[in-house]
């Protein structure tokens, strides 16, 4: 009777350790054969040319230097705006509303922007920046700078709640001002965890195509100049999605060429960022 | 720098004068965080509100009709949501269906039986698979996924489930290589590494005294799971689960490329479809006339409003979690 309980036990416990080792297995593979995909295509034929020249027609080796520009300078300025108001709201609800209603309120809506689908953010700035205007590099970087900010609010928040209440107290007692405590103890205290954040909405924003689409578009050309902000701008994911979406050989080569790019670079942010996390005090 | 500022600001003025300063530039600071905080509620009810603005003209033309019209005709102005709502509620469906059973295998995989010397690298690496952005998994769909599919499983399916009821009818053919199936394949395989980043997450918050406790009394790996671990973490997983769905609901890039735009239902899940994001996405530069950008701004209003109730859930979900795991107040 015993007996007969613990084989049916056992039995159960090894057709469930199979499975989800099964599912390891396949997940990880899966996903082990679309980046062993994405580096095949690739690196076939990547020559320097990428960086060099610029999107051209069909046939004419062309390359991607003005999509990689142009995604450089709307991350840059997506960044330069939407940290500070991160990490100055993110810090509203960590030092001041920890435990208020309306910074429920916040919290709860700013976690719904983190995760609100990335098109919604396309259609609200090209309403607001767009319409009845040309598309424009300033559109794009702002609806970037969109999603920046729920990212970095949400890091900084976490981290300056692992701050301990000791080091404020401390600072306290000494008859420091609260905003001195906060600028020159708990965000210092947190400094690695805020830089890990920026590093990740960097990372995300990186790769963001749909937000682009109806704000920044497109340009086959370069814009020198702060003109080039006021115009239609390229960036990598934009291009990759409409080369991806050609009818020609060589376009859709550059696409996978573009997709390497920008996985490299998402990967090596995560990977210096994780690297900022490790330090955290 | 604290002491060099204070001490300066006491020696030049009297005690009194100093405390004010600070008091005013401790309210001054508290004032710009506050802003700061201020405008993520701004942003968040500008977005309703614009979408809803851009959206108007189609409200007013279509009315409670465009969520369940199936009509989609440019040239004659008539718009109809319910394509594209059926097609995003059936490949984030088919996507859960096959993603959220593997996700949650990954996790307990890394959490229960994964060696220890392999347990921080596949959870690293799965972490940064999350992060992949998502047109690198479109075009891998388009380019190498959607023919493989077209060529071998899908003749495959049809012939296998072609004389079975039901079956018979979702996997109808012919092949097209795109389509509601393939694009709810993609989407399972790029949410799978978010899913099982957050189960681990949530099964680590489990006290580890209480599987302890299960095993010392002889419970297998299994019945530890089934009984402690996974009650346990429940609301987790299922927040957990909602996020992922609200993110392969409104997912545009993995879709566009592999959904096959057509705003027809056709009850096999081989069929081409659309969904909303990518409907959006294909049409909306190229949009003429009066209603045809308002009716796809207003299915951007839909697609706000399905995510908004999936995420809210999500968040509650996780809050209560973090109530219990002792996180205080958050």
């Amino acid at each position: 009777m015993n007996r007969a309980l613990y084989a049916r036990r056992r039995l159960t416990n090894g057709i469930f350790l199979f499975l989800s080792l099964s599912a390891a297995a396949v997940g990880m593979g899966w996903l082990g054969l679309i980046l062993t995909t994405l580096v095949m295509k690739g690196a076939v034929g990547f020559s320097t040319t990428v960086f060099t020249e610029i999107t051209k027609s069909p046939g004419s080796n062309g390359g991607l230097a003005n999509a990689i520009g142009g995604s450089l300078i709307m991350t840059s300025i997506a960044v330069v705006v939407g940290t500070p108001i991160g990490i100055l709201a993110g810090t509203y609800l960590a030092e001041y509303g920890r435990d208020k209603a309306h910074a429920f309120v916040v919290r709860f809506v700013n976690d719904i922007l983190l995760s609100a689908p990335s098109i919604l953010i396309g259609l609200f700035i090209y309403e607001i920046l767009v319409r009845g205007r040309p598309y424009s590099g300033i559109a794009g970087a702002v609806a970037l700078a969109v999603i920046v900010v729920p990212v970095v609010v949400r890091i900084t928040e976490n981290m300056l709640l692992l701050v301990p209440n000791t080091l404020r107290e401390a600072a306290a007692a000494l008859g420091t001002p609260r905003n001195f405590i906060i600028r020159t103890v708990t965000w210092r205290a947190a400094r690695a965890g805020i830089v890990t954040g920026v590093l990740l909405a960097i990372a995300r924003i990186s790769g963001e195509t749909a937000p682009l689409l109806f704000t920044a578009l497109n340009n086959s050309g370069w814009v020198n100049g702060i003109e080039a902000l006021r115009q239609p701008m390229a960036s990598l994911p934009a291009v990759i999605y409409f080369y991806a979406g050609s009818a020609y050989d060589d376009w859709h080569q550059l696409a996978w060429e573009g997709a390497l790019l920008i996985t490299l670079a998402v990967l090596t942010l995560s990977v210096v960022a994780r690297f900022f996390e490790s330090r955290r005090y | 720098m604290v002491d060099a500022t204070l001490t300066e600001n006491l020696a030049s003025t009297s005690r009194g004068a100093a405390l004010r300063r600070f008091g005013r530039s401790d309210s001054r600071f508290r004032a710009l965080t506050g802003a700061a905080a201020l405008l993520v509620v701004i942003i968040f009810v500008g977005l309703i509100a614009t979408l809803a603005y851009g959206a108007w003209p189609a409200i007013k033309a279509f009315g409670f009709g465009f969520l369940t019209s199936t009509a989609w005709n440019p040239v004659t102005e008539h718009f109809g949501a319910f394509p594209a709502i059926y097609g995003t509620l059936v490949t984030s469906a088919v996507a859960m269906l096959i993603a959220l059973p593997i996700g949650i295998g990954i996790a307990i995989f890394l959490t229960e039986l994964c060696p220890r010397s392999l347990k921080r690298p596949i959870g690293i690496a799965i972490e940064l698979l999350a992060g992949i952005p998502s047109i690198v998994y479109g075009i891998w769909g388009l380019f190498i996924f959607a023919p493989f599919f077209q060529q071998t499983i899908e003749p495959w399916l049809i012939a296998v489930f072609g004389n079975l009821p039901i079956l018979s009818t979702l996997f109808a053919g012919p092949p097209f290589g795109v389509g509601i199936f393939t694009a709810a394949l993609i989407l399972s395989i790029m949410i799978l590494p978010f899913i099982s980043a957050v189960t681990r997450d949530v099964f680590e918050t489990v006290p580890p005294t209480l599987k302890e406790a299960a095993y010392a009394i002889g419970c297998t790996t299994w019945e530890v799971m089934w009984n402690v671990v996974l009650p346990y973490s429940r609301a987790g997983v299922v927040g957990g689960a909602m996020l992922a769905l609200g993110r392969a609901l409104g997912e545009t890039m993995a879709v566009t490329f592999v959904i096959g735009n057509s705003h027809h239902i056709n009850g096999s899940l081989l069929s081409p479809g659309t969904t909303i994001s990518a409907s959006i996405a294909n049409e909306f530069t190229e949009a003429l006339g009066d209603l045809y950008i308002p009716a796809l701004i207003e299915l951007g209003l839909v697609l706000f409003g399905i995510t908004f109730i999936v995420l809210a859930v999500a968040q509650i979900m996780l809050y209560r979690l973090n109530v219990r795991a002792g996180g205080g107040s958050r």
